[in-house]
């Protein structure tokens, strides 16, 4: 009886697509239109082949890994897909002339930088999150993945926000927010999948056979709450039309400005920093064979991380019309959350104690150790750089775009790779990687492509602010914004060489992915049949 | 008064009040006595689940 409802809903759906395709206001709606119709139409054919046929026979009694398989494939995809186009726009910037006549407007930087941040923030760590914590979920509860083929909803829903965000961005759709670029009805789709997600996470921990809820599902809960806040707070806006991407937001001016670095700070804060410390807090330990160094300590890092980065956001709005009380508020909470940062970095490390030999042999743990080293660099230098001092130097210049990706490339990409490394032979059944030495050859080439990357940014952003502020004896501006770009054009080039290194990582990944699960077979990990459920 | 000034003055005492005394508290509650060895088995929970079967709670029957 499901299978009619669905065959209506998907019918309705087609239907409306297919009226939006037609009435469509602009390319940008028009081609999602023709997606959702696509899909539907493929979805509605899928449930009627299945229609009053008998149940296919599913054997619940193991983890429910397939949904992670498909994860792990995803992440390591449109990880070289964001990384591709990082170094495509790198080089935009280094020769203008990349930006090619015949493909404008869609393949101007303007339109690919969304495209590139959306890609390695939100389709490569959005999509290492939710494979991760179903992975992780299921081992640290004891229990199967609540809510059946939810799951498979969450991953192909959330890829399909992806495509038609990054579609959206190539053929113009955006409301100009930062790492919230996505229209209203895509953000409509988001909030949906995300509650899913959030319903899916919550009936496994509800199910669980440990008493007790590990501190990884501590981080990963609160980055999927704090994640459907900010997404829904951030993107309150009224369509210009139902037939329409244009959308009005509700809050103008200042309180934009506020409620969108309030999202976005946060977005680093429980997106790249949380979700990914709930990896950290089960791969680290798996990885090393040992317990977490201090569970105390993690506690700690969980509540002081969770009740002082939500304020750290009006530091991106040092010397704006946000007053100065709100600016400072953020200040201070950044130059705080440097100590429950680095106790969690040491946590972390220190979970290596009498394993270290590990450091030598396992190329794995060595990328989860740099990932932990740049997680305490990067957390040292955003505080450095939310005092009002330091940033009058660096905002707007290249250093701040240095230090998002010693925190993207080295904490968030390296641990991920790690979790990939990890999770692929496991999942597909095989002793280990194909490959040990190319996983050496990533670690080293994502490793040095980030020194050359994070080094570049430092020389050009600090030469940068220098340059605006040069004034000279009489009180004139002494160089031009020209004069800046030109005097920087040696450090980009060294940049888009360390994104090409970083690639190149992420392609032997790919390969090294391949080769482990081709000729592999599924595992599938029973649950003890005699454990009952806690209440 | 109106919504702002009420807000603020409310996020300025009894809310900031509140929530500092819960993050204090969350804090001690960490070291309350007796927590070393419940501490020691959560933070083993994620080397036992793997592939050997989850143990049985000894106040299961």
């Amino acid at each position: 009886m499901l299978n009619y409802g669905k065959l209506i809903v998907l019918a309705i759906v087609m239907v409306t697509a297919a009226m939006g395709a037609n009435w469509a206001r602009d390319i940008a709606y028009q081609v999602h239109a023709i997606i959702i119709m696509g899909v539907a139409a493929f979805m509605f054919i899928w449930v009627l082949r299945r229609t009053d046929e008998p149940e296919p026979v599913i054997d619940a009694s193991g983890y429910l890994d397939g949904v992670v398989r498909a994860g792990v494939i995803a992440t390591g995809f449109w990880g070289c897909v964001g990384f591709l186009v990082g170094v495509v726009i790198a080089f935009q910037l280094a020769f203008p002339s990349l930006n090619l006549e015949w493909a404008q407007p869609y393949a101007n930087f303007g339109r690919l930088r969304p495209l590139h941040t959306s890609a390695v923030i939100f389709a490569f760590g959005g999509n290492a999150l939710i494979m991760s914590s179903f992975y992780i979920v299921q081992r640290t509860c004891g229990a199967r993945l609540w809510g059946g083929n939810l799951s498979w909803f969450v991953f192909w829903g959330y890829n399909l926000f992806i495509v038609l965000a990054a579609t959206g961005y190539l053929l113009g759709a955006t409301q100009s927010k930062e790492y919230a670029e996505p229209e209203w009805y895509v953000d409509i789709w988001l909030t949906i999948v995300w509650v899913a997600f959030l319903v899916v996470y919550l009936g496994t921990i509800f199910t669980r056979r440990e008493k007790h809820i590990y501190v990884a599902n501590w981080f990963l809960l609160s980055f999927i709450v704090t994640i459907a806040m900010l997404h829904v707070v951030n993107n309150l806006s009224i369509p210009v039309s139902f037939w329409g991407s244009k959308s009005v937001q509700v809050f103008a001016g200042v309180q934009d400005a506020m409620t969108q670095w309030w999202y976005g700070h946060n977005a680093v804060g429980f997106f790249l920093t949380s979700g990914f410390l709930g990896m950290m807090y089960y791969f680290v330990p798996k990885q090393a064979g040992r317990p977490v160094y201090s569970y105390k300590l993690s506690i700690i890092h969980f509540w002081a991380l969770t009740f002082l980065y939500i304020w750290a956001g009006p530091h991106h709005l040092h010397y704006t019309a946000l007053p100065d009380w709100a600016s400072t508020l953020g200040m201070v909470f950044s130059i705080i959350l440097w100590m429950p940062s680095w106790g969690g970095m040491i946590n972390g490390l220190m979970t290596l104690q009498g394993a270290w030999d590990k450091l030598r042999t396992d190329p794995i743990i060595r990328m989860m150790v740099v990932s932990l080293a740049f997680y305490g660099m990067s957390t040292f230098e955003g505080p450095m750089m939310s005092i009002r001092a330091v940033n009058s130097l660096s905002h707007y210049t290249d250093w701040t775009i240095g230090h998002v990706h010693s925190g993207a490339l080295g904490w968030n990409g390296m641990i991920t790779f790690g979790a990939l490394y990890f999770l692929t032979p496991r999942l597909w059944g095989r002793e280990a990687m194909y490959s040990i030495s190319a996983i050496n050859w990533h670690f080293w080439l994502a490793t040095i492509g980030i020194v050359l990357y994070a080094a570049s940014m430092w020389v050009t952003g600090i030469m940068e602010g220098l340059m605006w502020r040069e004034v000279d004896a009489q009180g004139f501006l002494v160089n031009s914004f020209a004069d800046t770009v030109s005097a920087k054009f040696p450090m980009y080039v060294v940049r888009g060489l360390g994104g090409v290194l970083y690639l190149a990582g992420g392609l032997i990944m790919a390969w090294n992915m391949f080769m482990t699960i081709r000729g592999g077979k599924t595992v599938e990990v029973k649950v003890n049949p005699n454990a009952t459920p806690a209440e | 008064m109106d919504t702002y000034s009420f807000l603020r003055q409310l996020a300025d005492s009894w809310v900031l009040l509140l929530m500092t005394v819960f993050f204090i508290g969350a804090i001690l509650w960490a070291f309350r006595p007796g927590s070393r060895d419940l501490h020691d088995d959560i933070a083993n929970i994620p080397l036992r689940n793997d592939t050997i079967p989850t143990p049985k709670r000894e106040d299961q029957p």
